[in-house]
């Protein structure tokens, strides 16, 4: 079972086939339930404490917005654990969480950089395009040990 | 520990929200069960809902998508009821990917039967300046 980051991190088409075949989704959620979860007054209502920007700052510079360093407090660690990754480029439904192109852009590039395996694919826009996508997501996630 | 989840149906199985929400009832499972639209969302602790996960996949393997959530269903800082309505924080990445839902469960389908994978289609190019200016001279001819 490998540990595989997905982008976007708040897919659901990727996280459910990351986890159908076998290996662990590393996604926006859990973070965000590791946050919500830990008791603490720091910040009600989402216990943003001032550690977080903290995190943030191992992968953004101090003069890069804070949004960015913010979001980077979550996704960060995750590539930090990830073993491997599935990155979609998409710019239709990022909002929220992946609502920053800046920190999309470096997200996708502290994947690369790492030198974990990972697979870059488009989303389907008919059939035969989303049956190729799901046959290299397979054959990706099947080549992993 | 607890976790979130979200089941969600495709637009084109034939297994309805309801359907596993009874299913869920049925089992007796410690859990908690919210229906919405687009399926159930489930909380409970972590090996029940991993056990509860596999039943509801068999139900429709190719037609039910399953995530992770971080808040607990009717959590007050994303429930609507508690924040008099509005848009649902989440919604929009949901919305944007149930349209391609129908597409991946049939590939998957396909995928599971190993059918032969279609012939990728060519790459859609810009069109050339020349066959632009041909366009424009038989339009104003």
């Amino acid at each position: 079972m490998v540990k595989v980051i997905v982008y976007p991190p708040t897919s659901t088409i990727l996280a459910d086939l990351v986890d159908r075949m076998g290996h662990t989704p590393l996604v926006m959620a859990n973070e965000i339930r590791k946050k919500i979860d830990t008791p603490s007054l720091e910040s009600p209502p989402l216990n943003i404490t001032p550690e977080d920007p903290k995190k943030g700052l191992k992968y953004a510079a101090v003069d890069v917005p804070s949004g960015v360093r913010g979001r980077m407090s979550l996704i960060g660690p995750m590539i930090d654990e990830a073993e491997a990754a599935i990155i979609v480029e998409d710019n239709n439904c990022l909002v929220g969480c992946t609502g920053c192109a800046r920190t999309n852009e470096l997200t996708r590039l502290l994947i690369k950089i790492k030198g974990i395996p990972f697979i870059e694919l488009k989303y389907p826009r008919d059939d035969g395009e989303a049956r190729r996508f799901v046959h290299e997501i397979r054959m990706f996630l099947e080549g992993l040990k | 520990m607890r976790v979130t989840k979200y089941v969600i149906t495709s637009p084109e199985s034939e297994i309805l929200p309801s359907d596993i929400a009874m299913h869920i009832y049925g089992s007796k499972r410690d859990v908690h069960v919210k229906e919405t639209c687009f399926g159930v969302i489930i909380n409970g602790e972590k090996d029940e809902i991993d056990d509860l996960v596999r039943e509801i996949r068999a139900m429709d393997p190719n037609g039910i998508f399953i995530k992770d959530r971080g808040f607990p269903p009717g959590d007050p800082r994303r429930c609507r009821g508690h924040r008099g309505g509005g848009p649902r924080p989440g919604f929009f990445m949901l919305e944007c990917e149930s349209k391609m839902l129908p597409m991946i469960s049939r590939a998957l389908e396909a995928e599971s039967r190993n059918a032969p994978l279609p012939e990728a289609a060519p790459e859609k190019t810009p069109v050339s300046m020349e066959r632009l200016v041909e366009i424009i001279k038989d339009e104003f001819a």
